[in-house]
């Protein structure tokens, strides 16, 4: 079955207070931003005599603004534009390499991050970038606005912590200390328009005489929400990346993941993938970045 | 609702539903029937037409998001009688098999070229990697992507 058009109640607000309004009039709407993942579903017939509000003509909450503590990235800035900011390239350079990997180029040309995170897929690949770059997601609504750190805001598959017509307003990346060793790593079955079966993003700060500062690292696809890896970033700090340490580090990462069997990958591989990445990024410097 | 948009140059003003997918419109309002769709979920490219300049899959677009938007569909590039160099270029290098992707692949194509892109494969095959060819002659795609670069430069480097 296919989508009827004239079955969709549509309603395409033209600045932020006036979409607040519509949403709060109508919260049993679906917000429709770059459509990437909404359309599919209503190609599939999935959608008809629904509610639509369009919020993509909304400017205020479009592009990426450069603050004292890091960057604010607009909810409706879409993929595209995220990987072509200058601040993003030269302070987050993670987040470019993440973006340049969703879907192809007419998906990041479309797609949204606001949209990306509020549809709250298991596989977002710039999910694990966000969560190691500690990312805050701020929320509005007709009741005011509210912040949530961006682990907190997903509470399963396809479900989040959005309350009844509160939008995504904008994700803001905080600086974070320099000189950190990283890594942005996606498994997939082609470089391009694939689900990744892993998603990995590392941070990993490493002093002088060899001990670990701190280690941030993050998995997409292996649990029903992206994952940090709590246990092992815990256990590594303060030590030397020995071999021991290395591995016990790689089989701590089983205690904060999940992963299934499905149509793109088995529980097994994902493990033993993750695992692999885990280790060279600790062992080996940041051979394993994407391009 | 009342659209107005331009398409192909021409300046057009849709007047019906908000959510007919703007492939739906190219096609069944302006019989622009290039276009075509394959898979419906955003995967295979084939219906891919640009909106100011960057490539976007039409199948996946509800057309009250076109207002005020520049769109040019594969027949922006050239006609049968009088084809473009670039359809030329896909002939020439058997860049064509079945067909049922090249009307994306031109226009992704021509969305690289048009901007300057490199004749590098690797940036190539990046540029049209939202495209699949199921007749997976993509090889011939990319060859008949570099040799109009590398011709259009040569006569730029001449002029």
């Amino acid at each position: 079955m296919r989508g009827a058009p004239d079955s969709i109640y549509f309603l395409q607000p033209s600045s932020l207070e006036k979409a607040l309004q519509a949403y709060g009039e109508n919260p049993d709407s679906l917000v429709l931003a770059g459509g990437t993942d909404l359309m599919v579903a209503w190609n599939a017939g999935l959608l008809n005599n629904k509610k639509v509000l369009d919020i993509s003509l909304i400017r205020e909450i479009r592009g990426v603004r450069a603050l004292k503590k890091g960057v604010l990235i607009g909810a409706l800035t879409a993929h595209a534009d995220i990987q072509r900011n200058a601040a993003v390239r030269r302070h987050f350079p993670l987040i470019q390499t993440a973006c340049s990997v969703v879907g192809g180029l007419q998906i990041q040309n479309k797609g949204t991050l606001g949209g990306n995170i509020a549809n709250a897929s298991p596989a977002g690949d710039t999910f694990p970038v966000l969560a190691v770059y500690e990312a805050i997601v701020r929320l509005i609504s007709r009741q005011g606005r509210r912040a949530l750190a961006f682990m907190d805001f997903f509470e399963g598959v396809k479900k989040t912590r959005l309350l009844p017509a509160e939008l995504i307003e904008s994700v803001e990346i905080p600086y974070s200390r320099k000189g950190a060793r990283r890594l942005f790593r996606k498994v997939g079955t082609r470089a391009a328009q694939a689900i990744s079966k892993t998603v990995a993003a590392g941070l990993l700060w490493v002093g002088q005489d060899g001990t670990v500062e701190e280690l941030r690292f993050a998995l997409g696809s292996m649990a029903s929400t992206v994952r940090r890896l709590v246990k092992a970033e815990k256990f590594i700090k303060g030590k030397k990346l020995h071999r021991d340490a290395v591995e016990e580090a790689c089989r701590l990462l089983k205690d904060d993941v999940d992963p299934i069997d499905d149509v793109r990958s088995t529980r097994e591989y994902r493990l033993q993938i993750s695992q692999n990445i885990l280790r060279s990024f600790l062992s080996e410097a940041n051979y394993y970045e994407n391009p | 609702m009342r659209i107005k948009l331009t398409i192909n140059k021409k300046k057009r003003v849709y007047e019906g539903a908000p959510f007919k997918r703007l492939i739906d419109v190219l096609r069944e309002n302006y019989e622009l029937t290039g276009t075509k769709e394959g898979c419906g979920e955003g995967e295979c490219g084939a219906c891919t037409v640009l909106v100011d300049g960057d490539p976007v899959n039409s199948c996946l677009i509800p057309v009250a998001q076109m207002n005020g938007r520049r769109i040019e569909t594969v027949e922006s590039l050239g006609t049968p009688k009088s084809l473009h160099r670039l359809q030329e270029s896909f002939l020439r290098e058997g860049g064509a098999q079945c067909g049922i992707c090249t009307p994306g692949m031109l226009m992704s194509a021509w969305a690289w070229i048009s901007r300057g892109g490199s004749a590098r494969p690797s940036e190539i095959r990046r540029a049209l990697a939202g495209n699949l060819c199921r007749c997976t002659g993509y090889q011939h795609i990319v060859n008949s992507v570099i040799k109009i670069i590398k011709e259009r430069k040569r006569e730029s480097r001449t002029k």
